[in-house]
């Protein structure tokens, strides 16, 4: 059978090229699993935003050119919900939060050195142009959106289909992104050159995907990403982030900053493409690390910014949402039922205990 | 009216020597029937009990949305797939490509000598992911 590695080693060093000679802005990628022909390259580290605010969700993240020769590589990204619109991401926007986060290690450091199966069609919901990049949202069931992926020319690794029936279950809207490779050489795209896009979703649960980011990798592989959180309050998360203990290889999910956003950081970022929904001021910042080996990443991030500080178990993929009206509410209520009785029968029977004889 | 006589039970003959071959037919029930599904790119069962000299007809039913496998031979075997360059195999014994969402036959004969092969999907990355099994032949 095919082998994929001597295809694959010519993407793999353009990737980390481009990752090289860029720098900071290179470690913009997207927040979603990468496909190619021949096998799956996640190199590099992902960087995303997800704001949320007024019920909807912006998400930016931004997807780094691999070179002309990787003409099939492309990512898909689950999202919570159908998004309105999908529009090209402001140039600086993550950016300006890597500096928002690493000038202030740099302080802290100087300092005190211290994630159906129906299948049934995949239905277009949305495709749209940003760049060089061809983005189609999709809804469908696991295998109808893996099947869309293959017929487009996507390669699904082998962990594919479980990974998309994982999202599928809560969410069955998905967002495949390719570079056109004529569009890039035309537009002067630079390998390791990155794209930024910014969806907007409407949702009453906001979750960020992060299984996705260990599609096609092995198990002892790291899955290294920076999750930024802008909320109109101090989030609560689940998973719960470890506090940071300053090593930067320090594993799991570890919350590098929580902090109300500073004014020049609101007003920087409003100030940059399609950011003009953000308020002037008085959102919460937080950093995220992620630096976990794939098989450990088998859940996502749920947030919720309520107040309420009780984020979705399912939305964080810890627990299968339930099929129409579950078991369960059935249960509690023929339980209520019973209780009621018991007490209306003692009552009863005390009552009748109570009154006189004649 | 002999002639008529022995075309008659010439015919009656070869009727029973048709029925008694139909007969024959029926009662041989062919190769057993071994069911696998490949679902979230696993193989289920994994473990599979042959015996010596055995055929056994594998239906492979492929429930995943991606291209799947089935190659059947012993460690070196597996090797060579694993390094080979075939992106697609033909129908023969023991080797067959399975489509997103398809099912697909092959037949194999085991050796009459007991052995422990394996079985395997080599598209890229599928064998390191976990996709193989064991046949146990005694």
């Amino acid at each position: 059978m095919r082998h994929p590695r001597k295809v694959l080693r010519p993407i793999v060093v353009a990737s980390l090229a481009g990752v090289l000679i860029v720098g900071p802005v290179a470690n913009a990628f997207a927040c979603g699993g990468l496909v190619t022909p021949n096998g799956t390259v996640n190199l590099l580290r992902t960087t995303t935003l997800a704001a949320y605010h007024r019920g909807i969700e912006h998400y930016v993240t931004s997807f780094s050119f691999a070179g002309s020769d990787a003409t099939e590589v492309g990512s898909i990204v689950p999202l919570p919900g159908v998004p309105t619109d999908v529009i090209k991401g402001g140039d600086w926007t993550l950016q300006r939060l890597i500096i928002e986060t690493e000038s202030r290690r740099a302080s802290a450091l100087t300092e005190s050195f211290a994630a159906t199966s129906a299948a049934d069609q995949a239905r277009v919901i949305l495709e749209t142009e940003i760049d060089a990049l061809d983005v189609t949202v999709l809804e469908g069931g696991s295998v109808a959106v893996g099947e869309w992926a293959r017929e487009h020319g996507f390669f699904l690794p082998p962990d594919a289909p479980e990974v998309l029936e994982f999202y599928a279950r809560r969410s069955p809207i998905f967002m495949a992104v390719r570079f056109n490779v004529e569009r890039a050489d035309d537009q002067g795209v630079q390998e390791g050159q990155g794209t930024p896009v910014h969806v907007v979703i409407p949702t009453p649960n906001p979750w960020v995907p992060l299984r996705i980011l260990g599609l096609g990798r092995q198990p002892s592989e790291l899955v290294e990403a920076d999750v930024y959180l802008l909320t109109d309050r101090r989030p609560a998360t689940l998973p719960v982030a470890e506090r940071s203990n300053g090593d930067l290889s320090q594993p799991g999910m570890v919350q590098e900053l929580s902090e109300r956003a500073s004014a020049s950081l609101m007003t920087d970022l409003r100030s940059d493409r399609g950011m003009k929904w953000m308020p002037e001021k008085g959102m919460w910042l937080t950093h995220l690390r992620i630096n976990t080996p794939a098989s450990e990443l088998t859940h996502d991030l749920a947030i919720d910014a309520s107040g309420y500080d009780q984020p979705d178990p399912v939305a964080a993929g810890f627990v299968l949402p339930e099929a129409g009206p579950g078991v369960q509410p059935i249960l509690w209520a023929a339980l209520a039922a019973a209780v009621l009785l018991v007490l209306m029968a003692e009552v009863t029977r005390r009552r009748s205990l109570a009154s006189p004889t004649r | 009216m002999r002639s008529r006589s022995m075309v008659l039970a010439g015919a009656l003959a070869l009727l029973a020597g048709g029925s008694a071959a139909c007969g024959t037919a029926a009662a041989d029930p062919g190769p057993r029937t071994v069911h696998i599904t490949i679902h979230h790119s696993a193989f289920a069962p994994a473990l599979i009990a042959a015996r010596p000299g055995e055929t056994i007809r594998f239906v492979l039913e492929n429930t995943d949305p991606i291209d799947h496998e089935f190659i059947i031979g012993n460690q070196r075997v597996q090797q060579v797939h694993e390094e080979g360059t075939e992106s697609h195999h033909a129908a023969r014994p023991g080797e067959i490509s399975v489509p997103a969402q398809e099912t697909r036959v092959t037949t194999y004969t085991f050796a009459r000598v007991p052995a422990r092969l394996l079985f395997g999907c080599h598209l890229p990355g599928h064998y390191d992911y976990g996709m193989r099994g064991v046949i146990s032949i005694r």
